[in-house]
């Protein structure tokens, strides 16, 4: 079974971020490293390689400046090669051009029997990549996958909702995005990692996947304004006169999360 | 000359940095009250290979020498894992390198894959109740017996002695009743049936307990004789030097992630209106500690890259080891000064590290010992024992 998983490179939110105050965007100029929201899919893949007991794991990301740190932490994880867009041209990309570039290059690794997403970026929160990528590759899309499994050429999860999970059933190849905390991603090990290091990762360009980047000027969407968020309010202080949780009963009420 | 760090070790940094980051010094701080020995941690750095980084690959090892293990061990120690962090893994990571060099095949065979995937914990037994800087009084006895041995005796201070199965012995086995010939080296299993131990309380570390071990007519096979009878004390000379380095670098870890702290905390703590940074008073032992640490750091890279070099390493050794301890007590005296009384709270983690510098000034070798050696071996000044 072979996979690819959609990998985001972002800054390291360990670190402050700063926004580029012309374009209301994040500055990514510095190193970048593996979205953890996207350490659960690669994890995912592997088990579901291991689990089918052959195959490979590959990794596709577009970033800018070349940036390959966060792709060799998946590949010390364990994915065998990847594919990297990265074009100055793709500066200020929406989401749709974006998936778009992710399509191309599932395409140029020849597709997969399963392309696997994060649900959303650490840093964008768009969330709506996946389900584009999918619509492109005309590929069944399932969204917030919690539990995977290949059983008998297809594939079964439990998916995410409100009120649970629905178990959903689905031909493949297909696309799925999975919710964070849902595996628990390995550390790379010392070996991992050096051998990370003569994986293959081919760079290509916008051009090169016959994608057209338009750029900040093309962008379907737009970030019109940052504003500060508001202060909070002081929360309600109860003493505790020993019938407190009635009173913290009716507050969960009120807000109807029971 | 040429300065330019390599890469690998960034990401050697990086990689155990993350393993770390998930025991935050709460972590540490409980193990060292509840005097637990750090189990998850252990494991997690087993997982990765990087106990197993400077064992030969062809034993499952990662095939590096001293200068990756040494950024293992200050990356460890600066996470705020400090002594309680190295010391559960250290002896693992190098303890058996007289093994490598000396070592029959069926030992290596036997022990050093499993070492290299971190499920074999080893002690380290010379220590005597007197026998410490002088390691030529040790009176634990080896006596043949057939094709084994059998041992007798008392060594204190033995290091995890509690969760290892297997304790690298030094005991004597020749004629006379001291000097450095006629000493040699077991790797022999802690039977609990024929050694007791206690550990000793103690001032810190409390993580990994030292202990005082008491062998009563443990057998020893043959085979588990390191390298040449009488031979034992050359062959722990061997590994002396490289010890030495990697406590170097646990000693500078820790005085980094004490001065974080102190510097954090001066540019936060507001005293007579201003923060007690703007203070040289504050301000200039912590600035003398980050050069203490940064000086003594590239004196440890000299020794490391000289070891793996095959040069001799004896000078650069004693001399990161004398440094290093210094600046890292410095640097943790100074970060508690810096707290004022909340360095002596626990809450601040700043009086833990503190306690943990202390100890590298002591062992595994003291201070005055390194100086000695400088003082005869590099200087050529007469012998004062
Ligand atoms: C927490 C801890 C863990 C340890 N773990 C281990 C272990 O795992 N295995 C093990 O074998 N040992 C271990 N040790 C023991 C350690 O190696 C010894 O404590 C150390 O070698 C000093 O020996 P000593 O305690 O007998 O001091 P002593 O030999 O009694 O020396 C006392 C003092 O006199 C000074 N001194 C002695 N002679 C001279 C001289 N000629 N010139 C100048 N100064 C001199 C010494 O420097 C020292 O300051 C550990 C010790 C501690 C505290």
């Amino acid at each position: 079974m072979n996979v690819i998983v959609c990998v985001k490179q972002i800054p390291d939110p360990a670190s402050p971020g700063e926004l580029d105050p012309s374009t209301n965007q994040l500055k990514r100029d510095g190193k970048l490293i593996l979205d953890e929201s996207d350490s659960y899919g690669v994890e995912m893949a592997l088990q579901l390689v291991d689990a089918a007991g052959g195959g490979e794991v590959s990794i596709i990301s577009m970033a800018p400046n070349g940036e390959m740190s966060g792709m060799r932490t998946a590949l010390a994880m364990g994915a065998v090669k990847g594919v990297l867009v990265s074009d100055p041209a793709l500066a200020g990309s929406d989401a749709l051009t974006t998936a778009k570039v992710l399509a191309g290059a599932v395409q140029t690794l020849g597709g997969a029997d399963l392309v696997i997403a994060g649900t959303e970026s650490s840093d964008g929160y768009t969330g709506t990549v996946p389900e584009q990528m999918a619509e492109l590759l005309g590929l069944p899309s399932v969204t917030f996958a919690k539990s995977v499994k290949v059983d008998g050429g297809a594939l079964k999860v439990s998916r995410q909702t409100e009120e649970g999970f629905d178990e959903v059933t689905c031909p493949l190849p297909a696309l799925i995005s999975v919710t964070a905390g849902v595996v628990e991603p390995r550390y790379p090990s010392f070996k991992g990692i050096m051998a990370a290091k003569s994986k293959p990762v081919d760079t290509k360009t916008a051009a090169d996947l016959g994608v057209t980047a338009a750029g900040w000027a093309g962008a379907q969407q737009a970030i019109v304004e940052v504003a500060q968020a508001a202060a909070r309010q002081a929360g309600e202080v109860i003493e505790d006169d020993g019938e407190t949780f009635n009173k913290i009963v009716e507050f969960l009420d009120g807000l109807k999360v029971i | 000359m040429d300065f330019e760090q390599d890469p690998d070790l960034e990401l050697i940094r990086e990689a155990v940095g993350a393993i770390c980051a998930g025991f935050p010094d709460d972590y540490w701080s409980a193990c060292d009250r509840e005097h637990r020995f750090p189990w998850e941690f252990y494991e997690r750095m087993a997982a990765g290979g990087w106990i197993g980084i400077a064992i030969p690959e062809e034993y499952g090892g990662g095939g590096r020498g001293i200068v990756e293990a040494v950024t293992v061990m200050r990356t460890v120690a600066a996470s705020g894992a400090a002594m309680n962090g190295c010391s559960a893994i250290h002896l693992t990571v190098f303890g058996l390198n007289p093994v490598v060099v000396f070592g029959n095949d069926r030992l290596k065979q036997t022990f050093l894959p499993r070492a290299a995937a971190g499920d074999l914990h080893v002690a380290f037994g010379v220590t005597e109740p007197d026998a410490g800087t002088d390691t030529s009084r040790i009176t634990t006895r080896a006596t043949r017996d057939g094709d084994n041995w059998r041992i007798n005796g008392r060594k204190i201070w033995t290091s995890k002695a509690l969760e290892s199965e297997v304790v690298l012995l030094l005991a004597r086995t020749g004629e006379a009743a001291t000097g450095f010939d006629g000493l040699s080296l077991f790797l022999a299993d802690l039977d609990p049936a024929r050694v007791q131990i206690s550990p000793i309380p103690k001032l810190g570390r409390n993580a990994v307990a030292s202990c005082e071990v008491v062998y009563e007519d443990l057998e020893v096979e043959g085979w588990r004789l390191v390298g040449e009878e009488g031979k034992g004390f050359r062959h722990i000379l061997h590994g002396l030097n490289p010890e030495r380095i990697l406590l170097a670098g646990e000693a500078i870890g820790i005085g980094e992630v004490a001065l974080q702290r102190a510097v954090a905390y001066a540019g936060e703590r507001e005293v007579f209106g201003r923060p007690i940074g703007a203070n040289q008073a504050i301000s200039h032992p912590l600035a003398r500690a980050h050069v203490g640490l940064h000086a003594a750091w590239l004196q440890t890279m000299e020794a490391a890259w000289r070891y793996d070099q095959g040069l001799e390493c004896g000078e650069a050794a004693n001399s990161a080891k004398y440094l290093a301890a210094e600046a890292s007590f410095a640097a943790a005296d100074a970060a508690v000064q810096t707290h004022g009384g909340m360095g002596y709270a626990t809450e601040y983690h700043v009086e833990r590290y503190w306690r943990e510098s202390r100890l590298q000034k002591l062992a595994p070798v003291s201070q005055e010992m390194t100086l000695n050696y400088v003082a005869q071996q590099v200087l050529g000044l007469p012998r004062s024992y």
